[in-house]
């Protein structure tokens, strides 16, 4: 397929508003073509160009797009049908919407492979070996169950299926993992990497994930506001590239290993423009470090470099080293909080449970009540200027953990501690002062902020209410407030509605400090953001951290960005904490076998760099069935025996307060165990000593 | 917000908010008909008395039964009374009795529905297990039942509307605050150590108005419905009183006689329940009821 100056827009009023302008793109067989752009960035629309499925207002205003040599626009619509819809094939981000909930999955497949075809014994032995071909162990059962009974991956899995029925020419790949676990990603993208390798497909991947694309891809488009700024690749692009706004997303997204203490992340200053409102000359140039006045005024085109193009005036310097397209770096190193810092927050043998109804027959029969038991038990201790870092991926009782140490939800047993005092569970029983310095910072999204109220307040409340600042200050502190957060004391007149993502969450955060907490907690707070955005939130809190001395609960499934931003480290598996200790230790080997497997799962910025892959089969047990043991025993990859199954790991101790619950000792572990990012992190701890205490 | 037609009708504040609301209204025509017609009805409601050419119980022995005539355009009754004057009579009776009682509807079931729902737990069960059998017995059977313990009356009349749509209003409530109560912002108010009356008024409360809005636009329509069916019934408004369903219902033993007394009473009984419907249906329309705003 090739796209030549490919022009989309959408109808507004009279107008048409152009999403993308003059793309050109060829997608070979066996070659994996990545596409990559923040959100505003145009590229789902270039993957609805590509499928010819723009919606009703959009339209191609410009360009050509050709599949195997022929003009698509010339084509009637038999003709199309015959000619590209049955050589094309898609992979939605979204799996559940794609399939039918009233059939089952297998009926479907079998219709992928034949649309007109009646369930014949051989059409069904086809189906179970697509089945089996996308990694889906039980077929048989797979394709007797119906969509909703099935995880989020096998979903995902049957949609390859189906996508592959047809022995496509093409495939599109929409961000197929983002709403998967990083544990599943890694093992989507090891199918389609080995699909793609044994059918020779052209693939086309739309991700604003750049790990996910360098895991991936062969060739790499970036796309900004629309246009296509470079294309090169995979290994050059990830390694050397050629334009300022490649080079800044790159120093944007915290690497695996890397800490707020040793680099500065360098966020890109200002926002995407939007599409009806695009600057003159060069699109990047109002956020380009290198902007010179011919950039501002003259649109550059996409030439030629060696190996791909690039859409940049001054690439030339940059490739001669000439000219340095990194951001500035912000001022002002984080230097590491105080080791002997007293806990602020202090969480013991936490846990939550949600009772289930029993139904009639269960009770009339006497059946004991069962539970979702969200968490088991977790302990966490969080010190005055440290982060904590809690990860786990969904299900694993995180955001449960969060609301029950803020008292949202009432603990079922366990003990919160702030400033050494213990808190009532529910958060309407806490004294005021506990309330005050007990403060959240919730996922960044639409919901965070009320939209009928106005920023200013929204952060006057608890200025006032808790904070104590009279009425007349109110709106002098609350100035101060936005600035401290890096926005303009006008926003304080403001509506949500008004404000970029970013900035909601810079507002959510002001909220948070303006009861001048002792503890904050975060859950998610950086994780629906774009990257460049996400560099400067982060790099935010941690100025903040700096300045006000408060503790950091931190909780993300990202592991990179936990990396970067934490002291200490928790692992939370099913509800338990499974590994915990300084960040430097829980993120080289020993590791849990849990740990080792989040870890090897993260897509890494390397293309082509080859380390060990530590893959989870099967999903998440079930929380309401919680197995015995070890929680982890039905998914582990380094399962040592009936220990496993039906004793509860022991946990063992490493030097600086790291520990496992494992019933492998450390030294065995770090002596099977190889790091898994960067230049190989600590070797296997020497003096560990391994004692077998009940956790 | 009983009476939105009034606000989207006479109401010239200079507020944006407004502004929108009336140029959202008046896209449509459907709706642009819906508001014009129910402000003309309260326009002529509030002005009644002073325009209205004679008394609504002014009898006048020597014009009975007058077809329509410039002197009586809507002509005249059996007892000589002039039907136009009725008729605006009736609607002025209309506006203060539906209106009221859906005042009284959505007031109760918003604070009721606001307070149960945001609580939970057993007293949220409770309530709407009381209100769900109420809806369970249709609101005409309802009224009867109760006009028959209460006697007819205004108050009984305006009591009935209240009972019957403040469980309606109460569960429109709950599915908003239902959806509304787990936003980031609501669990932030309260992370703020916020009451619960705060909560429920800044933080919850506005995003319930616009349903709510709509809810009251098609309540009130309803239950003009409902009074000139008890009026028609006889056991609403009681005569000589000019109650539109009264009327109607006087009207049917002389309607070969006298056509036009039953035409204008029933044309705008459908009129107005016509014109509150597509208002509300404009309403529901402009404030997307059902998106997050």
């Amino acid at each position: 397929m090739r796209l030549e100056g490919v022009s989309v827009g959408y109808r507004r009023g009279r107008g048409w508003v152009r999403a993308v302008r003059d793309v050109d793109l060829t997608l070979e067989r066996g070659v994996t073509y990545g596409l990559v752009g923040e959100s505003g960035s145009g590229k789902t629309t270039l993957a609805h160009a590509v499928l010819q499925s723009l919606p009703a207002h959009g339209r191609l205003l410009g360009g050509r797009i050709l599949f195997r040599g022929r003009d698509l626009a010339t084509l009637g619509p038999e003709a199309r049908r015959r000619e590209f819809h049955r050589r094309v094939a898609l992979v939605p981000q979204d799996p559940l919407p794609s399939l039918n909930p009233a059939h089952r999955v297998g009926r479907q497949v079998e219709e992928a492979l034949d649309p007109s075809g009646r369930s014949t014994p051989e059409l069904r032995g086809r189906a179970h070996a697509l089945l089996e071909a996308v990694g889906l162990a039980d077929p048989e059962r797979v394709a007797g169950a119906y969509p909703h009974q099935l995880s989020g991956g096998m979903q995902q899995r049957i949609l390859i299926a189906m996508a592959l029925a047809g022995e496509p020419d093409l495939l599109v790949l929409d961000e197929p993992t983002t709403n998967l676990d990083v544990t599943t990603e890694a093992t989507i993208l090891d199918l389609v990497r080995r699909l793609v390798h044994d059918s020779g497909t052209a693939v086309l991947y739309v991700s604003h994930s750049l790990g996910v694309v360098a895991e991936l891809c062969d060739r790499v488009a970036v796309l900004y506001a629309g246009e296509m700024v470079e294309d090169a690749p995979a290994t050059r692009l990830f390694t050397q590239p050629r334009h300022p706004y490649t080079q800044g997303l790159l120093d944007s997204v915290p690497r695996l290993g890397s800490t707020r203490h040793e680099v500065t992340l360098r966020p890109i200053p200002g926002r995407i423009p939007p599409a009806t409102d695009l600057p003159a000359g060069c699109v990047f140039a109002p956020r380009c470090p290198l902007a010179v006045d011919d950039c501002r005024e003259a649109t550059p085109a996409l030439e030629a470099t060696p190996e791909g193009r690039v859409r940049c005036w001054r690439w030339p310097e940059v490739e001669a080293g000439q000219a340095d397209p990194h951001q500035p770096a912000p001022a002002g190193r984080l230097h590491a909080p105080a080791e002997d810092a007293e806990a602020v927050l202090e969480v013991e043998h936490l846990a939550k449970r949600f009772p289930l109804r029993r139904s009639l027959v269960e009770l009339l029969r006497g059946a004991p009540r069962r539970a979702v038991r969200a968490v088991e038990d977790v302990s966490l201790s969080v010190r005055r200027g440290h982060t904590l870092g809690l990860v786990g991926e969904s299900g694993s009782g995180k955001s449960t953990t969060a609301r029950s140490v803020l008292g949202l939800e009432a603990a079922s047993a366990g003990t919160v501690r702030l400033l050494g005092d213990e808190l009532p569970r529910r958060l309407e029983r806490r004294p005021a002062s506990a309330i005050r310095r007990l403060q959240m910072v919730f996922q960044s999204s639409d919901e965070a902020l009320n939209p009928y109220r106005s920023v200013g307040s929204t952060l006057g409340r608890p200025l006032r209410r808790m904070a104590g600042v009279p009425r007349e200050e109110a709106a002098e502190r609350v100035a101060r407030l936005l600035e401290s957060v890096q926005l303009p004391r006008s926003y304080a007149e403001k509506r949500p509605a008004q404000l970029s993502g970013g900035e909601k969450q810079r507002v959510a955060i002001a909220r948070a400090f303006a009861a001048e907490p002792e503890v904050l907690v975060f859950d998610e707070s950086v994780s629906g953001l774009d990257v460049s955005v996400q560099a400067a939130i982060l790099n935010l809190l941690g100025e903040l951290q700096q300045v006000r001395g408060s503790g950091y609960l931190f909780i993300s499934h990202d592991l990179a960005v936990v990396g970067f931003l934490a002291d200490q480290v928790a692992v939370v598996y099913l509800g338990r904490v499974v590994e915990t200790g300084p960040a430097r230790s829980v993120l080289s080997p020993p590791y849990h076998p849990y740990s080792e497997a989040l870890l090897s799962a993260v897509p890494l910025l390397a293309p082509g760099v080859e380390r060990a892959r530590v893959r989870l089969e099967g999903d998440v047990p079930s929380p309401v069935d919680v197995p015995g043991g070890c929680p982890f025993h039905t998914r582990c990859p380094r399962l040592v025996g009936p220990q496993c199954r039906e004793q509860a790991p022991p946990w063992r101790h490493g030097p600086d307060g790291h520990a496992i619950a494992c019933h492998i000792p450390l030294e065995e572990l770090a002596s099977v165990q190889t790091a898994l990012f960067g230049d190989g992190g600590a070797p296997a701890v020497p003096g560990a000593t391994s004692e077998g205490g009940d956790g | 917000m009983a009476r939105p037609a009034a606000a989207a009708g006479i109401v010239r504040r200079r507020s944006g908010a407004w502004r929108r609301l009336l140029r959202g209204l008046y896209a449509r025509p459907s709706s642009a008909l819906g508001a014009t017609l129910a402000a003309a009805f309260l326009l002529l409601a509030l002005l009644g008395p002073w325009v209205t050419p004679y008394g609504p119980l002014d009898q006048d022995f020597a014009a009975r039964s007058q077809p329509p005539s410039p002197a009586h355009p809507f002509g005249t009754d059996h007892l000589g009374r002039d039907v136009l004057s009725r008729v605006v009579a009736g609607d002025r009776d209309i506006f203060l009795l539906a209106g009221s009682g859906t005042l009284v509807a959505v007031l109760v079931g918003t604070l009721v529905g606001l307070a149960a729902s945001y609580r939970g737990g057993w007293v949220e069960e409770v309530t709407y297990r009381v209100f769900d059998s109420l809806l369970a017995i249709p609101a005409l059977l309802l009224a009867l039942l109760l006009l028959g313990s209460l006697g007819p009356s205004r108050v009984s009349v305006l009591a009935v509307i209240a009972v019957a749509y403040t469980p309606i209003v109460a569960r429109v409530v709950r599915s908003v605050v239902l959806d509304t109560k787990t936003k980031e912002y609501v669990l932030a108010a309260r992370m703020q150590g916020e009451s619960t009356a705060f909560v429920l008024g800044r933080e919850v409360l506005p995003s319930v108005l616009p349903a709510l809005a709509v809810e009251s636009a098609l309540r009130f329509s309803y239950a003009i419905f409902l009074v000139a069916s008890l009026g028609f019934l006889g056991v609403g408004v009681q005569p000589p009183n000019p109650d539109w369903g009264l009327m109607v219902s006087e009207a049917r033993d002389y309607v070969y006689l006298t056509p036009w007394t039953l035409t204008f009473p029933a044309l705008a009984i459908s009129l107005l329940v016509i014109a509150v419907n597509l208002l509300a249906d404009g309403l529901k329309r402009v404030l997307q009821v059902g998106d997050t705003p």
